[in-house]
């Protein structure tokens, strides 16, 4: 033990990769396993945006009412698709973090050879597992009792659509994760995230809402990535899909720009 | 209790005087939050194989200078060197365990799962039988987190320290808050660690606990170290003996005679701290004939830790 100590100092030793990928794997699947234990974050995040298709879906409007081009329950199944991809990102990074960070697990973590990154990859992976499932489950509903017809391409896209448009929620939640405390964390991201989904169109069509939020939408990422969505099924606005994929890229950086001043005054706090 | 075990009494002897490599170490390490003064210029060195305990008061700088070590916090001047690196190199911490006060570890993973993880970090982990074991967590394996008692969930954090198989751990305040039967279910899993040659370096203050398990105690307080030595040197560096007497000496006298470093009036008694007791007690008797109720006692690391802290406040 004593001699070896000395060999170290110089050497630059690396993880092989394989191992490394191995980390990020099993930190992935606890996150995971963690999440789905803990079911005020399961089973809320994925039953809000069912039940509310169900509700305003299937039950409440006739489901072959004609919406923006297509139907009610087809129209629906992308909007609240969109709101349960943001709830599952939001709260899969936001609070995790936030209460990690606040009540010391996160130091304990990073004075282990964790790599670092391991540790953020794990919660947007989770985000983004949770968000398949919602989407999945809404499709199921929409074609079992709303009369949804698409080709499979169609739906296999708008999944990958709404899954790959989860990245910058799940940015946006380590930056809230970031600057808030482990007890506000799950208030202060449904105070973003409530009004955000309202006003982006994702509970009642956007075409229904007045003119004046309708002109405010545009400067909401939700509403970009609805578009990009609705625009699978042949509804919504139909503007050009690279303004909202422009748009949305243009909030992940934001976001992204954002969790990294909060990870560096963090880093500073501790290791400065 | 020390000599109730007789392997750990052992390895002290061995080590005491032999002196393992260096390493890990604090060179003039000061540390400052804002305008706290958490460290100062603290030259601090932990060897191969021996068991240091960090002692001192809550807000001593226990916790900051286990930080250091950890490459959780940088010293606002000075050096640390963990294995002649930098801690906040992957390849140090792989060698490195570390327990630290946590307020919550999320309670919905199994205690084998916790491990799970914590052993994929580490090149060569040992495996999870013998880390259950080590931490005597075979019984609760299955069991989530958040149903676990205050000492099976420190044995779970203790498990994460040493699942790596690391060559130093280090242990803030371990046993903080657990009852007398936990704590020394975790002070044996401890000795058995330096048993089979590791080196730790364990923050507490509890005296007790360093008396118990310490090779070295470093009494740190208010950021700066003030006594280094074995627990036997810690206790003979301050008073020796404690004298209880009932006496119509007033105190002033009492203080005056040679030998006497305190003298406290306790009631309608008299304690006296004296390098030793029997010149004093020949004296007492001399001046007092109606001295009555004497009582000596052997200073504890107790008595060595209040009289060093409060010599260094005054000072």
């Amino acid at each position: 033990m004593a001699t070896a100590s000395t060999t170290f100092a110089t050497s630059t030793w690396e993880r092989p990769l394989n191992r490394t990928l191995a980390i990020y794997l099993k930190e992935a699947k606890y996150e995971f396993l963690t999440r789905l234990r803990l079911r005020a974050y399961s089973i809320s995040t994925i039953s809000f945006p069912l039940m509310f298709y169900v509700l305003f879906g299937l039950v409440l409007n006739p489901k072959d009412t004609a919406v923006g081009g297509t139907t009610m329950a087809t129209y629906l199944i992308p909007s609240y698709g969109t709101f349960g991809v943001m709830g599952a990102s939001l709260f899969g990074t936001a609070s995790g973090l936030a209460a990690e960070r606040g009540l010391g697990w996160l130091q304990v973590k990073r004075a282990s050879p964790m790599p670092p990154f391991a540790y953020f990859t794990a919660k947007v992976a989770l985000g983004m597992i949770f968000s398949t499932v919602v989407v999945l489950l809404l499709l199921v509903l929409g074609f079992a009792f709303g009369g949804v017809r698409m080709p499979f391409l169609d739906a296999a896209k708008l999944l990958a659509t709404l899954v790959a448009g989860s990245l910058p929620f799940c940015a946006m939640g380590l930056a809230i994760g970031y600057f808030v405390g482990p007890n506000s964390s799950v208030a202060t991201t449904n105070l973003i995230y409530l009004p955000l989904s309202f006003c982006s169109g994702l509970w009642i069509p956007i075409m229904f809402l007045p003119k004046l939020l309708q002109q405010f939408a545009h400067f909401l990422p939700p509403y970009h990535l609805a578009q990009l969505a609705l625009s699978v099924v042949g509804a919504g606005q139909h503007e050009s899909n690279w303004i909202h994929w422009e748009a949305l890229i243009g909030f992940f950086l934001i976001c992204l720009g954002v969790a990294r001043l909060g990870f560096q005054r963090d880093e500073g706090k501790m290791y400065g | 209790m020390i000599a109730a075990l007789p392997e750990t009494l052992e390895h002290r002897m061995k080590d005491v005087g032999s002196c393992g490599a260096v390493i890990a170490s604090l060179h003039g390490a000061s540390k400052t939050f804002g305008d706290v003064r958490a460290l100062c210029q603290v030259n601090f060195a932990v060897r191969a194989g021996e068991l240091v305990a960090l002692l001192g008061p809550n807000g001593a700088g226990k916790t900051t200078a286990v930080k250091l070590f950890l490459g959780l916090a940088k010293p606002t001047s000075g050096t640390v060197s963990v294995f002649g690196g930098d801690p906040i190199h992957a390849e140090v911490r792989t060698r490195i365990g570390a327990m630290l006060q946590v307020a919550k570890v999320p309670e919905t993973l199994r205690v084998r799962e916790h491990i799970d993880l914590f052993s994929s970090y580490y090149p060569n982990p040992l495996p999870l039988a013998e880390t259950l074991a080590a931490a005597g967590l075979q019984e609760i394996k299955d069991r989530v987190f958040g149903e676990l008692s205050g000492g099976q969930r420190q044995r779970v954090l203790f498990a994460l320290a040493l699942c790596g198989d690391p060559d130093i751990l280090f242990l803030d305040e371990p046993t903080v808050g657990l009852d007398v039967e936990s704590r020394r279910v975790l002070w044996e899993e401890i000795r058995k660690l330096i048993a089979r040659g590791k080196t730790v370096l364990l923050t507490t203050h509890y005296l007790e606990e360093a008396d118990a398990l310490a090779d070295r105690v470093v009494v740190i307080n208010r950021g700066e170290i003030i006594a280094e030595g074995t627990p036997a040197e810690i206790k003979a560096s301050t008073a020796g003996r404690r004298i209880r007497c009932v006496s119509s000496l007033d105190i002033e006298t009492v203080r005056s005679l040679p030998g006497v470093n305190d003298v406290r009036r306790d009631r309608n008694a008299l304690e006296i701290r004296a390098a030793s007791a029997e010149p004093i007690l020949r004296e007492l008797l001399a001046r007092d004939a109606g001295l009555s109720g004497v009582e000596v006692t052997s200073a504890g690391l107790e008595e060595a830790f209040l009289a060093l802290t409060l010599e260094h406040n005054q000072a």
